[in-house]
């Protein structure tokens, strides 16, 4: 029974982790940007959920809304800042994200105070649900099927549409699409808006389980660099096998073995490095 | 339509294009010859916008075209079939063309007709065509940008000589429909069946330029400018 709950936890936890690694996986997919400042984004959600719902009263208006702000902060920053640096080597992207990462944290503290914070589970959420002997909250088997959702839904955007198509025609050649008339500026933008909303959203949506707290960034940054490089760079499939495969461990080995989770993870991840180099579903 | 008057484009320090200047008229077929390494691409990297032209002007339907972003020239009506072709392997064939689709002459329906291979293939990633039927995905995604200009960067390279007979016929019927084209190209059978005017480079300059009775009489020109190497 005890295996159950934490196999279910395990889920939930993948899933969260599955929305910020599939936001950073796409955008250094396509912008070839890494983004050390996408955990700080998820900490900003996690915060606009804490206000929204304070000043609002409904944990629903702010996981409508709460994305939507996230996205324009990334859109806005891309625009102003991150799409001057793109042409420039890796170590410039990781300098100038990690500024802007602890520009945001440090900016929670201002404003919110060192102190973590909780968020109550929605009421429509509250309780368990009960199946023969075993009792389960019902705000985590929301989680599940709410992310499971999302997945779909972000599946058809970039396997379906004519976005995707040239999302996916972009990791490859950023300059053919542009030969094509396609407003490659214009597509970065609109992409690193879309993967920086969905780490927002998962800040929201873990809010009510986990709180917020303004080092939660830090926390989930090393597991979704994690969990990218299990699944393979650029990868969907493999952002989302990655998350789960992490959250299950985590959430297994929590009962199992507490002091081991990490390591596990870790570990996991260095037998990934050394037989398949590019992760589970990348390509070389 | 395009007028390119004393283009100076550069990689890095190195001095590709030194001041070419050349035009294409309306429904005209213009082929640009030379040897590897002449500046044949660069020239139609500099037209499309993937390099800067230093200076010079490129202007195409009056408008000025130099400097501007890649993406404004290909909406303006240039569109360029790269040399490797440029194809997404990891998108549909059906994928690669639907990303290109602008309002025009050219459909998807009507790509098919012009080239069934790729109505049989359409399901099938583009990494896994033959390098013949990767080039005709390549010119058919440019048609559908439906451009008034079509560039080619040696469409035929590589290919088996019953695929090039197929290329060169679609080249033939392209022209037909009255579409301008500059076709770079090594097949000087190929440029001289199809081309109206031609022009030669050499070492980033133009070296000759001439109607296509005047080029074809003139053994001279081919022997001084592409016999080695070509």
């Amino acid at each position: 029974m005890l295996y159950i709950f934490q196999i279910l936890n395990g889920l939930g936890l993948g899933m969260i982790y599955f929305l910020i690694s599939v936001g950073l996986t796409i955008i250094f997919g396509l912008l070839n940007f890494v983004n050390f400042a996408h955990g700080a984004f998820f900490m900003v959600g996690g915060y606009l959920c804490y206000s929204l719902v304070a000043l609002t009263g409904s944990f629903w208006i702010s996981l409508l809304i709460g994305p939507l702000i996230v996205a324009f902060l990334a859109w806005v920053s891309e625009k102003t800042l991150f799409h001057r640096i793109y042409h420039l080597p890796h170590t410039f992207h990781i300098l100038v994200t990690v500024g802007i990462a602890l520009i945001l944290q440090e900016s929670a503290i201002i404003i919110w105070g060192p102190i973590g914070k909780n968020i109550a589970v929605p009421q429509e959420l509250q309780g368990v649900v009960t199946l023969w002997s075993f009792a389960y909250p019902v705000y985590r088997l929301f989680l599940i099927a709410f992310t499971i959702v999302i997945g779909m839904i972000l599946w058809f955007l970039l396997e379906r549409t004519r976005f995707g198509a040239l999302v996916r025609a972009g990791s490859e050649s950023a300059e053919m699409v542009s030969l094509l008339g396609v407003n490659i500026h214009r597509l970065f933008a609109q992409t690193f808006a879309l993967g920086v909303g969905l780490a927002g959203l998962a800040g929201i949506l873990s809010a009510p389980i986990r709180g917020v707290h303004p080092f939660m960034g830090v926390e989930v940054l090393g597991i979704a660099f994690v969990v990218v490089v299990i699944g393979g760079m650029g990868s969907f499939i493999g952002a989302l096998m990655g998350g789960l495969m992490v959250g299950l461990v985590q959430s297994v080995m929590s009962t199992v073995w507490p002091e081991g989770a990490s390591l596990m993870i870790y570990g996991a991840m260095a037998a990934v490095i050394l037989l398949r180099p590019y992760g589970l579903f990348g390509r070389a | 339509m395009l007028n390119i008057a004393s283009v100076h484009s550069y990689y890095g320090k190195s001095h590709i294009l030194e001041g070419i200047s050349m035009t294409i008229g309306e429904g005209e077929l213009v082929t640009l010859l030379g040897r590897n390494g002449a500046g044949k691409t660069t020239t139609l990297r500099s037209i499309t916008g993937v390099v800067r032209p230093q200076s010079g002007s490129i202007t195409f339907l009056g408008r000025e075209m130099a400097g501007r972003e890649i993406h404004e020239i290909a909406q303006a009506g240039i569109s360029l079939v790269p040399e490797h072709r440029g194809i997404f392997g990891m998108l549909s064939v059906e994928e690669n063309l639907a990303i290109a689709v602008r309002p025009g002459h050219w459909t998807m329906a009507g790509i098919y007709e012009f080239f069934p291979r790729l109505y049989e293939r359409r399901k099938n990633g583009g990494n896994t065509l033959s390098g013949g039927e990767q080039q005709m995905l390549s010119i058919a995604r440019g048609l559908l940008t439906n451009p008034r200009l079509l560039l080619l960067d040696e469409p035929t390279e590589g290919l088996a000589p019953v695929i090039v007979d197929e290329i060169s016929k679609a080249l033939l019927k392209i022209k037909e429909t009255g579409m301008s084209v500059l076709l770079v190209e090594q097949n000087l059978q190929i440029c001289e069946k199809l081309g109206d005017r031609h022009y030669v480079l050499e070492e980033g300059r133009i070296v000759y330029s001439g109607s296509a009775e005047e080029f074809a009489t003139d053994h001279s020109i081919q022997d001084r400018y592409l016999s080695v190497g070509v």
